[in-house]
């Protein structure tokens, strides 16, 4: 005889989660799939059209562009700032004083709100008055990001990489530190090369954190909204117009309540899959 | 393979060390002949750690000198030195197959093609990894990655000494000796000098031809496993070898002899007059001791069931005395006296035996 | 206090930690559970404590079913291979900790820290912070908080697996004086077989998550009832091979035999396991015991201890292993010869490897 012998008083316990997650999530979630299969002319009027919006958003120029857009920018964040935090990483001190110096450092972007990075950079890279714009204008070469698109995705990447790259760094190092002496020790004796102890000791020690840090810099810099409006408006023209923005100007300049709803849902279904293949095949990997 | 000589060797960690406690290795020269099997025996805190660095090179000792062959290594870097080390918790390539780990010291020397082939599956078969050869190292139990950090040191012809820093902690007791023999096999075929860092003295006893006792940053005593038993210069390698350890109890000398509690004891040696010596004591192992019809009166207290033997605690006033008897033997109740075989009762004079 | 484990499972995904195990702990004794890692050691503490749950089957103590009940509310204390203690607590307040937590009153708090302290021998350092002491101090911390608050279960996981060999052989002799008289019931895991003979009390051997056998310590390794249970409590590993009943001999290989003994004369004739301890095979060059065979061996490897000697030798393609007090230098690829103390050996069915009787 299988006796009962849960408390069946614990389901109290989880149900303020549940209604946390029905409110912060499911609920806007099926409203925004509620939109994303009718048309609205306002007083709360809908007519049932199935698949047209998703198929006019998959099938839109516009999109592409902005899809593709956002795929260059992502892909060139983190082929930057991935190898980057963990080169700076393996160069920061082990122990002693400045440890902690180069922690606090590191911290500080990570603390500065979107908006104001943005501001920050604005009038840092300004031609005419920023300290950035003034250097790279006097070493000769003529540098104007509101109105050059190369100028304004120059200034974009530099920006979030300024940000955002100490967070690779904090978990690349905290990654290394867990490393135990004996392995550095062991290298050593094995006569390896530096190439070797990164590859063959740092780097797979590193994987865990290093698989995090791709993922939080893959959905963040996928989702980048702020900064760049803040900076470049999106512009010039529509060079800096990334998803988001692209997003909100379907959703609140045009009003086009539906086509929006619908690329949300893809939007959101490109970051979900590309984070769940990206992290299953690691982990499948790990487990080899 | 090479002979080992430390010559004056004192290590601080501290810049400018001021009184004896500073050092954490006071004072140590010794010789170790080239194809040795030598332990470095002693509590968590003894210096044996440090030591084995100053070997391997990854510690500068404060002064003194390393030479390998006659050759002053003293300051050469560990890669240069041609040693190799197997370590308290494995260390393997986790990325790498058993064959790339038992192949990547040989790769970084530029060894490749037949030579690296037969080298490494002729390692792998002494230490009987050729089943798992190609599987992941990381997949393997703890057993399995100690004899790959042990092969990656055999694996090199040059390799001038192995050193294990206590490479058992983390086996279980049953694959303790089947690695242990191992080990012990390996050097009567290697020939290899090994030295051995642990605070377990059956490690230390069974796998060492030369044993080095160490206590607070001192060499207590260097002996083969036979000397530190029968005769244990000090009643800390007295107390230290031996489960349980050596017997040690208060003794008055006169007369040319010792005195237990009024009770004549006889001794290995005709004992002389003590001199200035503050402590006189005379020790005997619990495997010398037997229950006799005269001697030292005592009382048994307790006996413990210790499987092949047990030990008996007895009580001599306020002082313990424990012996051992075979498994089967009976230990009688209540008052009892013992006898102590005199060929291996020791007086020590402030801890040092009297020779 | 009793504890009683009814036909408990513990299942962790597709893996079986624990397959079914009745178990009866008498209260307040010394308990021991003798097993290699993963043989299931950790997982019956973790149940005993209520830290795990069974998958089925139920935990009662003293007398009450307490198989959902949470660790809080059940008396336990543990302490754990690591030595886990509040470090920026003196070692006062470490073992009083578990007493503040109870409410009792400064005054009774003091003079129980101050007893406990003085049973553990940690009176001169109450005032020092856990970190400034040595592993066996900080060992011992852990163990008076687990002494201190009079819990009626003390679980003790490997307390001693990270001390030094001589603090491990110290305190392995205070455990058991240190509960005495305190009618907590104790259960202390370990891997191995010396210190469980050394600590007595009742002994559980383990295997691949089973309990193989339960019993008085003595009785489990002095009468196994089968094959893996002497395996697992056999410190160095217990030597085997096959031999063969007949016409009232035992014979191995046909080099050896030896007359059965009463205790084995009812066996039917045919195969059996037969087992000895490695010190009941000694050097020929010693005196034989009253019962013996001589067995030859090719000697594989020989360990000189001081003291006693250990060699290992290929018996007919067995590995076995002879200890014996004393030198006895055996070289290597050298034939030599052993005796067998026959009156010692236990005989196993070959099928199911349970004693034969």
């Amino acid at each position: 005889m299988a006796r009962k012998t849960t408390n069946q008083k614990a389901w109290f316990l989880v149900v303020p989660v549940v209604v946390l997650v029905a409110f912060n999530a499911v609920i806007p979630l099926m409203t925004v799939v509620n939109y994303s299969v009718q048309e609205t002319f306002g007083d709360n009027v809908f007519f049932w059209e199935g698949v047209k919006w998703y198929e006019q958003v998959l099938h839109s120029a516009r999109f592409h562009a902005s899809l593709l857009r956002q795929i260059t920018f992502t892909g060139i964040i983190l082929a930057i700032e991935i190898p980057l935090g963990v080169a700076i990483a393996l160069t920061m001190p082990k122990k002693g004083f400045w440890v902690s110096v180069c922690l606090v450092l590191m911290a500080l972007p990570l603390l500065i709100p979107w908006n104001v990075v943005g501001a920050m950079w604005n009038i840092y890279a300004l031609p005419e008055l920023g300290l950035l714009g003034r250097i790279i204008n006097g070493l000769g070469i003529n540098y104007n990001f509101t109105q050059q698109p190369i100028a304004a995705w120059f200034t974009t990447i530099m920006m979030d990489v300024w940000h955002w790259t100490s967070l690779v760094v904090l978990l690349a190092y905290a990654g290394l530190r867990s490393i135990p002496d004996a392995y550095y020790q062991a290298a050593k004796i094995d006569g390896a090369s530096g190439w070797a102890v990164f590859r063959h000791i740092q780097l797979p020690k590193m994987k865990r954190v290093l698989t995090i840090a791709i993922l939080l810099r893959f959905m963040d810099s996928f989702m980048i909204y702020t900064e760049p409006f803040v900076l470049t408006g999106g512009g010039p023209g529509n060079s800096t117009t990334f998803l988001s923005i692209d997003l909100v100007k379907v959703a609140l300049g045009q009003f086009d309540l539906g086509p929006a709803a619908a690329m949300s849902l893809i939007y959101f279904l490109i970051v979900l899959l590309t984070s769940w293949v990206f992290y299953t095949l690691m982990m499948k990997n790990e487990e080899q | 393979m090479a002979k080992i000589t430390l010559q004056d060797i004192r290590h601080s960690y501290i810049d400018n060390p001021v009184t004896e406690d500073d050092w954490a290795l006071k004072h140590m020269s010794v010789d170790w002949a080239d194809g040795t099997a030598c332990a470095l025996l002693g509590p968590s805190g003894c210096g044996k750690t440090t030591l084995l660095n100053i070997i391997s090179g990854l510690l500068d000792p404060s002064e003194g000198k390393v030479l390998f062959d006659g050759k002053d290594m003293t300051g050469t870097p560990t890669d240069q030195r041609n040693i190799a080390q197997v370590f308290q918790f494995p260390v393997v390539y986790d990325t790498m197959s058993v064959y790339d780990n038992l192949a990547f010291p040989l790769r970084n020397r530029g060894v490749s093609g037949a030579a690296l082939e037969s080298r490494v599956h002729e390692i792998a078969a002494m230490l009987d990894l050729e089943e798992t050869l190609h599987s992941r190292a990381s997949g393997l139990t703890a057993d399995g990655k100690q004899k790959i950090s042990l092969g990656r040191g055999l694996v090199r012809a040059d390799v001038s000494a192995i050193l294990f820093d206590e490479p058992l902690t983390v086996i279980d007791p049953h694959l303790k000796w089947m690695l242990r023999s191992k080990l012990k096999e390996l050097h009567q075929q290697v020939g290899a000098t090994m030295i051995y860092v642990t605070h377990d003295q059956t490690e230390a006893l069974t796998f060492a031809d030369q044993v080095i006792v160490m206590h607070e940053g001192t060499v207590v005593q260097i002996g083969t496993p036979v000397e530190l038993f029968e005769r244990p210069k000090h009643t800390f390698v007295g107390h230290f070898i031996g489960s349980p350890g050596m017997n040690l109890l208060p003794c008055e000398i006169r007369d040319g002899a010792a005195f237990f509690a009024g009770t004549r004891v006889e001794t290995d040696h005709a004992v002389k007059p003590a001199g200035a010596a503050k402590t006189t004591q005379i020790g005997v192992r619990p495997e010398f001791i037997s229950f006799a019809d005269q001697g030292v009166a005592v009382e048994v207290v307790k006996v413990s069931d210790a499987g092949r033997h047990s030990i008996v605690e007895t009580q001599a006033g306020d002082h313990v005395i424990r012996l051992l008897l075979d498994e089967g033997e009976k230990a009688p109740e209540g008052q009892a006296f013992l006898h102590f075989d005199p060929g291996h009762t020791q007086v020590y004079a402030d801890g040092w035996m009297v020779e | 206090m009793a504890l009683e484990f009814k036909n408990v499972v513990k299942r962790v995904g597709a893996d079986i930690h624990i397959y079914p195990t009745d178990l009866t702990i008498e209260p307040g004794g010394f308990n021991i559970l003798l097993g290699t890692t993963l043989s299931g050691k950790t997982s019956l503490i973790q149940l005993m404590a209520g830290l795990e749950h069974p998958t089925s089957g139920e935990v009662w103590f003293d007398g009450k079913d307490v198989t959902g009940v949470s660790v809080q509310k059940r008396n336990v204390s543990m302490v754990h291979q690591q030595f886990i203690n509040y470090p920026n607590f003196s070692v006062y307040d470490n073992i009083a900790s578990p007493l503040k937590v109870a409410r009792m009153s400064k005054a009774d708090i003091k003079a129980r820290v101050g007893q406990v302290a003085e049973l553990l021998k940690l009176t001169p350092m109450l005032d020092r912070r856990p970190l400034e002491l040595s592993g066996g101090q900080q060992q011992r911390t852990a163990l008076a908080r687990a002494l201190v608050k009079d819990s009626d279960l003390v679980l003790l996981d490997e307390p001693l697996a990270n001390l030094d060999y001589k603090l491990r052989e110290e305190l392995r002799d205070e455990l058991p004086k240190m509960f005495k008289g305190r009618g907590a019931t104790v259960v202390y895991a370990t891997s191995e077989p010396g210190e469980a003979l050394l600590l007595g009390g009742h002994t559980a051997a383990l295997h691949e998550g089973r309990v193989t056998q339960f019993g008085e310590t003595a009785r489990v390794y002095r009468q196994p009832q089968d094959l893996i249970s002497a395996q697992v409590f056999s410190d160095p590993p217990i030597n085997t091979c096959r031999v063969t009943k007949r016409d009232g001999r035992f014979h191995l290989n046909g080099t050896s035999s030896w007359p059965v003994g009463p205790a084995h004369a009812a066996l039917s004739d045919g195969p059996f396991v037969m087992a000895i301890r490695p010190h009941q095979v000694t050097p020929a060059e010693m005196a034989p015991p009253a019962e013996a065979v001589r067995v030859e061996g090719t000697v594989l490897v020989t360990e000189l201890s001081g003291s006693e000697s250990v060699v290992r030798f290929n018996l007919e393609g067995d590995t076995w292993i002879s200890q014996s007090q004393g030198i006895h230098a055996a070289p290597v690829g050298t034939r030599a010869a052993f005796h067998v103390d026959t009156s010692q050996c236990l005989y196993f069915n070959v099928e199911d490897h349970r004693i034969a009787v």
